[in-house]
């Protein structure tokens, strides 16, 4: 927390200036009881009328310098918290951009994403709270303690009384409300579970006759729920009365101890009401303090969150600065050569692994040629395909681009050659022109119409009524699987790249289109270096050259007539996939 | 409050910071409703039908009539004997500054009554007490009505949602029908437990203050509702200046929350076309904007505070001044004007809050409304009177002239006429999007048709119940569905009452028997809430087993395309065929074999039935089909077709 608050150090002035005035502006609100005091002491007491107008005057002074000074203060401390979030958060997206890949996930996309947003929130509504309530509370306790000794020291003491009820409130708050809170929190979310599931799965449920077996699950889920909502709300029932309560015992103590010494001439009857509005403000200013107490922890785990990622090393190449990023940019000699990719005897382990996911991998991927990369879940093809953009870094051996170690390109060279199609089929919302330019900003519109074309996006496209200007919403859920797959491919065609990775990438699409769309790559990228990864045999029957890995390693190379003689693990999945008589 | 600043904290989305405030319930509450509305689908805060859906509301409420009677009432006793307190204060300030004089006009000795005193005392603390047991009760009857309302709406919503036909959930999203059944009722139920006491004691603080005030001067009274107007003032302005910038806010931060979201979801796509730069700016652009909206929000609502207590100061010195005056011409008494000062700040409080409640009300009656809805949806068809039920089911399955429509201006299928025997396996085929599905929400009565029939065993599926048919059909779908617990549950899903040592056939017969057993805590391993502890794969082979165990005369299932390994595809293949042996079966399928030796295939497009036959005939005819099955198995014979 204290290390994010340097953060507010391009605020210091107005951090200074904000608290002088919320100062002046708790002193005003502790001078109107005074001056109140003074009215009924020397005014009505004395029968002074004009003592009485007098000190009214006096009175709308101070409480209009208080209302200026708060008003300031709250423009000030609006503009420094919102603007301190606005730089921390300008800070943490910075930095999260600049993320290797392994770090990115291992924190997680939804966890970043709260991160991001909610947790600076968090922090953000904290330092508006020290600016303000905060700032004021210490300081109407120092004031309203000091006021209150000044009329009378023996009263004063009283004030001590308030403390247990303080504490009372602070340890049932912090003990028992807040955990009942978090239990309200969880219960929701389970019968959020269970709705989403009910919702995912109506099919299902009505196809196995499971409406019954729903509903008790959903009646427990809602009955838990409600006594749980039952008991948070019966002792809030419980707990603001006793507090009140106490206040309000307090005050009738007060006002009998202050007759007493009124009576005794240590204390007048202004001075008395005065001594009850000290009290009041005492107590408030304490309330706060303990709110604050209960959400600092909060606030702190967020903290901690946020400079986890702050204290994650950014990609090489990178360096995160005030405002934005700075990239080596690609070198001007762009390579001559068309990408020749080479797997040197490669290695890598995920962190944390136990067996590397990759070990001694070696191949050469050639331009002009396909090179299909088969194998089952978990033997490691999509990581192989992963290592190439440099997502992670191999553990030991090289991969060589031209025969120049990849870590020796700048990482925009490296990625600015490389077409790649995730396995994902991810869109960002925008037009299907501005998703296709994505991979060349600059690309011209035949360009893009061209490689819509190639990816057999062309069809879908046009029949749409805006076209290339048709909106993709976000994650692309207004466009079917397959769509997405042809525009995620178009986007890497538009790039003219030297080196095309499609991981999987063809999954979703129907079999008349895959054959188009293969048919059209075959011609039209005769140049570059394809990599493909793939699950199904039939898509790869005619890649130059076929790997077949099993357990991060490669088991057989070769094309597919003499991988059927040579390799096992090839002819077991061949055979899984195809009826017999195709295989010959 | 409490309850309110906690339904906030639910609202985990909600970004807004908010003012947290003992005295000030309204700022909380202001942003609250803020938060409530703060669902990821732009909710309306106002109701089409006000009225109508007010006076339902009520209606619903009336079984608690009993219980809700004795709330206001305890909630209006509470607020009498809250303010009367000021005015018995006032009577014990009176004496002592009356004894005070005396003194000071020279009577010597104590003239102080402090047997009076202690007895003002001793009400006080009286009427301390019975207000908060009054309080007190209130809240505690109020939690279990507002509980057992919530409770039962919830209740009716889901089975609700249970009659409801598939069109209804086809058609919506997932996420507004959540919203509906968790925030809307969550919404109607902070508001019984806050709002309906709150509305209750403003009115009697309103009246009874006024009535209180008047009854010790009227004079003091006009001099302190001439801030009124100044209170009404400034809340309506500031307050309505306010939200514009918080729907800024709230609309700009909608923005910055999907930048971040898309941005992370393709972070590996920003990095592999180095477009860091490109999304670092758009974000910066967002967060400017986001910043002069927020500030602005913030010091709106932050001088509301202030500016309210500056007008309440006025008020305050006002009283003071004018009733120093009154009291030394001997029109009113000490005591008064501190009992004013009090009352003036319990005046205004009321007023700032009603633009508060309206809006809180109106949010209110929008949800409820949004609920009520629900409720009117249209239901399935019940189930016949006198349903028929297939004694012992054989698996024939026959479509009559069968006519349905999504939309009823857009033909889909259109006298449909199928036959299929016992023991024969119909293949769906067609490309992606192709609406294969459709025969199966036919077939399972998801949705109605328009015209034709469909017979099982000769049974027209209409006169069973619809439990009775389903019970005839199992299901493997591509898209796995398992739920939140032990993989042994998930299983024995497939049948009720199911022993140990069926699930575990069941798993056997699926091929997922070794796959279970690897994993940590087998057959009780939990399947995590989005079910990533367990691969794709291994899903399909749990559906299967699920399937195996229900053992259903008729059979529907989707051979998966991809994302499943080789070897996982191989047991499913495996498993998929024992599933089949004995039973009618309606694949959707891709794989070559399954179409071929298929006893009827249907090529679907668009939506239709473009070809049925034998895959030979089919060939033969040369139509989509022959199309199709050449550009997947027949090598590259389109390639010079393409482009």
């Amino acid at each position: 927390m204290r290390r994010l608050l340097r953060h507010l150090k391009p605020f210091t002035f107005l951090v200074i200036l904000t608290l002088g005035l919320v100062l002046l502006q708790s002193l005003s609100e502790l001078a109107l009881p005074s001056l109140m005091a003074d009215i009924v002491d020397f005014g009505i007491a004395r029968g002074n009328t004009e003592f009485i107008w007098k000190t009214g005057g006096k009175m709308l002074l101070v409480a209009l310098a208080g209302v200026i000074c708060s008003i300031a203060s709250s423009y000030f401390s609006a503009k420094i918290s919102t603007g301190f979030g606005k730089e921390l958060r300008g800070e943490v997206f910075t930095h999260v951009t600049s993320l290797r890949v392994d770090d990115f996930e291992e924190f997680g996309t939804a966890s970043l994403i709260t991160r991001t947003t909610n947790d600076i929130s968090q922090i953000q509504m904290v330092v508006l709270m020290l600016l303000g309530i905060v700032a004021s509370a210490p300081l109407m306790f120092v004031g309203g303690v000091i006021m209150a000794l000044s009329r009378d020291r023996y009263m004063a003491k009283l004030l001590l009384a308030i403390i247990p009820v303080l504490v009372v409130v602070v340890v049932v708050v912090s003990k028992k409300v807040m955990p009942m809170f978090k239990e309200v929190q969880q219960k929701l979310d389970k019968l959020n579970l269970v709705l989403r599931e009910g919702l995912t799965g109506v099919r299902v449920i009505r196809a196995f006759n499971k409406i019954d077996y729903e509903k008790k699950r959903f009646d427990e889920a809602n009955r838990d729920l409600t006594e749980t909502m039952l008991r948070v709300n019966r002792t809030m029932a419980v707990l603001m009365p006793i507090v009140n309560l106490s206040i309000n015992f307090l005050i009738i103590g007060i006002i009998w101890v202050g007759s007493h010494r009124i009576d005794l001439g240590y204390m007048e009857v202004g001075g008395l009401m005065a001594f009850i509005q000290y009290a009041m403000h005492i107590l408030m200013s304490m309330i706060m303090v303990s709110m604050i107490f209960i959400m600092l922890p909060r606030a702190a785990v967020s903290a901690d969150r946020i400079n986890e990622i702050l204290d994650t090393e950014p990609e090489s190449d990178i360096m995160v600065v005030e405002g934005g990023i700075v990239t080596v940019d690609a070198r001007d000699a762009k390579a001559t050569l068309r990408g020749t990719i080479e797997f040197r005897d490669v290695t890598f382990s995920y962190p944390d692994a136990e067996r590397p996911t990759l070990s001694n991998i070696t191949f050469t991927a050639k331009p002009g040629q396909m090179t299909a990369i088969l194998g089952g879940t978990g033997s490691g093809k999509s990581t192989v395909v992963n290592l190439i953009p440099r997502f992670f870094d191999v553990d030991s051996g090289q991969i060589l681009i031209d025969g120049v170690d990849i870590r020796d390109i700048p990482l925009r060279e490296l990625r600015g050659r490389i077409g790649l199609v995730p396995q994902q089929a991810i869109l960002f919302s925008g037009t299907i022109a501005e998703n296709i330019r994505y991979g060349k900003p600059d690309a011209t519109d035949e360009e893009v119409r061209r490689a819509a074309e190639i990816a057999q996006a062309l069809d879908f496209i046009e029949k749409l009524p805006k076209g290339f200007d048709s909106y993709v919403a976000q994650g692309g859920v207004n466009f079917s699987g397959g769509q997405k797959q042809r525009l995620c491919i178009a986007r890497a065609i538009v790039r003219r790249p030297d080196v095309y990775i499609f991981d999987d990438s063809f999954s979703a699409l129907d079999f008349k289109t895959d054959a188009k769309l293969r048919a059209a790559l075959k011609r039209e990228v005769s140049d570059a270096v394809m990599i493909v990864v793939a699950q199904r045999v039939n898509t790869i029957l005619d890649a130059d050259l076929i790997l077949v890995m099993d357990e991060g390693k490669i088991v057989g190379s070769g094309t597919h007539k003499e991988l059927l003689k040579t390799c096992q693990v090839y002819r077991e999945i061949v055979l899984s996939q195809v009826a017999e008589e195709e295989i010959a | 409050m409490t309850q309110r600043a906690n339904d906030k904290e639910n609202h985990e989305s909600t970004l807004i910071p908010e003012e947290s405030d003992l005295q000030d319930t309204d700022v909380v509450h202001e942003e609250a409703e803020e938060g409530a509305s703060e669902s990821p689908y732009l909710r309306s805060r106002r109701a089409k039908d006000f009225k109508g859906t007010a006076r339902r509301l009520v209606r619903y409420l009336r079984p608690k009539a009993g219980p809700l009677f004795v709330v206001c009432l305890f909630a209006a006793l509470s607020t009498l004997f809250r303010i009367l307190t000021p005015k018995v204060m006032g009577k014990a300030t009176t004496k002592l500054f009356e004894g005070l004089l005396q003194r000071m006009q020279g009577s010597p000795g104590s003239l102080i009554d402090y047997g009076y005193i202690s007895r003002i005392l001793l009400i006080l603390a009286g009427l301390y007490l019975l207000s908060a047991l009054f309080n007190y009760l209130q809240n505690y009857i109020m939690a279990g009505v507002a509980q057992s309302i919530v409770y039962n709406l919830r209740k009716e919503v889901q089975d609700k949602m249970n009659r409801l036909p598939l069109k209804f959930f086809d058609g919506k999203a997932h996420g507004e029908i959540l919203s509906i059944v968790v925030n809307d009722v969550d919404n109607v139920s902070s508001t019984l437990q806050q709002s309906l006491t709150q509305i209750i004691s403003a009115v009697v603080t309103l009246i009874g203050v006024l009535v209180l005030m008047l009854s010790i001067s009227p004079l003091l009274t006009l001099i302190t509702l001439i801030t009124l107007p100044f209170t009404v003032l400034v809340t309506t302005k500031v307050a309505g200046r306010s939200r514009k910038y918080f729907a800024a806010q709230r609309q700009t931060l909608g923005e910055l929350n999907g930048h971040v979201e898309e941005m992370y979801g393709g972070h590996r796509i920003v990095k592999a076309y180095g477009r860091e730069t490109a999304s670092i700016e758009k974000f910066s652009d967002i967060n400017d904007k986001l910043y002069e909206n927020s500030w602005k929000a913030q010091f709106l609502s932050g001088i509301m505070r202030p500016l309210i207590g500056f007008v309440h100061n006025i008020g305050y010195v006002l009283v003071s001044v004018a009733g120093g005056v009154l009291v030394m011409r001997g029109s009113i008494e000490i005591g008064d004007i501190q009992a004013f000062n009090t009352y003036s700040r319990q005046f205004t409080q009321p007023i700032t809050q009603t633009a508060n409640i309206a809006n809180i009300i109106q949010s209110t009656v929008a949800s409820a409304e949004r609920v009520f809805e629900l409720l009117d949806e249209e239901e399935e068809i019940p189930d016949p009177e006198n349903p028929k039920v297939i004694e012992d089911p054989k698996g024939e399955v026959e479509f009559r002239n069968v006519c349905f429509r999504y939309k009823p201006d857009e033909p889909l299928i259109e006298n449909m006429n199928l036959h299929v025997k016992p023991g024969e396996v119909v293949a769906i085929v067609g490309p992606t999007g192709a609406g294969k599905t459709t025969v199966v929400n036919l077939l399972m009565r998801f949705y109605e048709i328009d015209s034709g029939a469909i017979l099982i065993d000769g049974v027209d599926t209409r006169d069973m119940r619809r439990e009775d048919l389903r019970e005839l059909f199992g299901m493997v779908l591509q898209d796995t569905w398992l739920f939140h617990g032990t993989i042994k549950e998930n299983i024995a899903y497939g049948r009720e009452g199911a022993t140990e040592e069926e699930i575990v056939a069941a798993a056997k017969a699926a091929r997922a028997d070794h796959f279970i057993r690897t994993l940590p805590n087998g057959y009780d391993t939990i399947i995590s809430q989005d079910a990533s502890n367990i691969s794709q794969g291994e899903k399909q082979l749990l559906t299967i087993a699920r399937a195996i165990l229900a053992d259903p005369p008729i059979m529907i299932l989707d051979e998966a395309t991809s994302s499943v390994d080789t070897r996982t595809e191989m047991l499913i293949q495996q498993a998929m065929r024992t599933l089949m042996q004995g039973r009618t079966n309606f694949v959707i399928a891709h794989r070559l074999s399954t179409i071929r030796d298929a006893d009827n295939i249907l090529v679907m497009d668009n939506g239709t039935i473009v070809e049925q036959g034998k895959h030979g005939e089919l060939l033969a005819k040369g139509g989509f089909y022959a199309d199709l099955y050449n550009s997947q198995f027949a090598g590259g014979s389109l390639i010079e077709e393409a482009i």
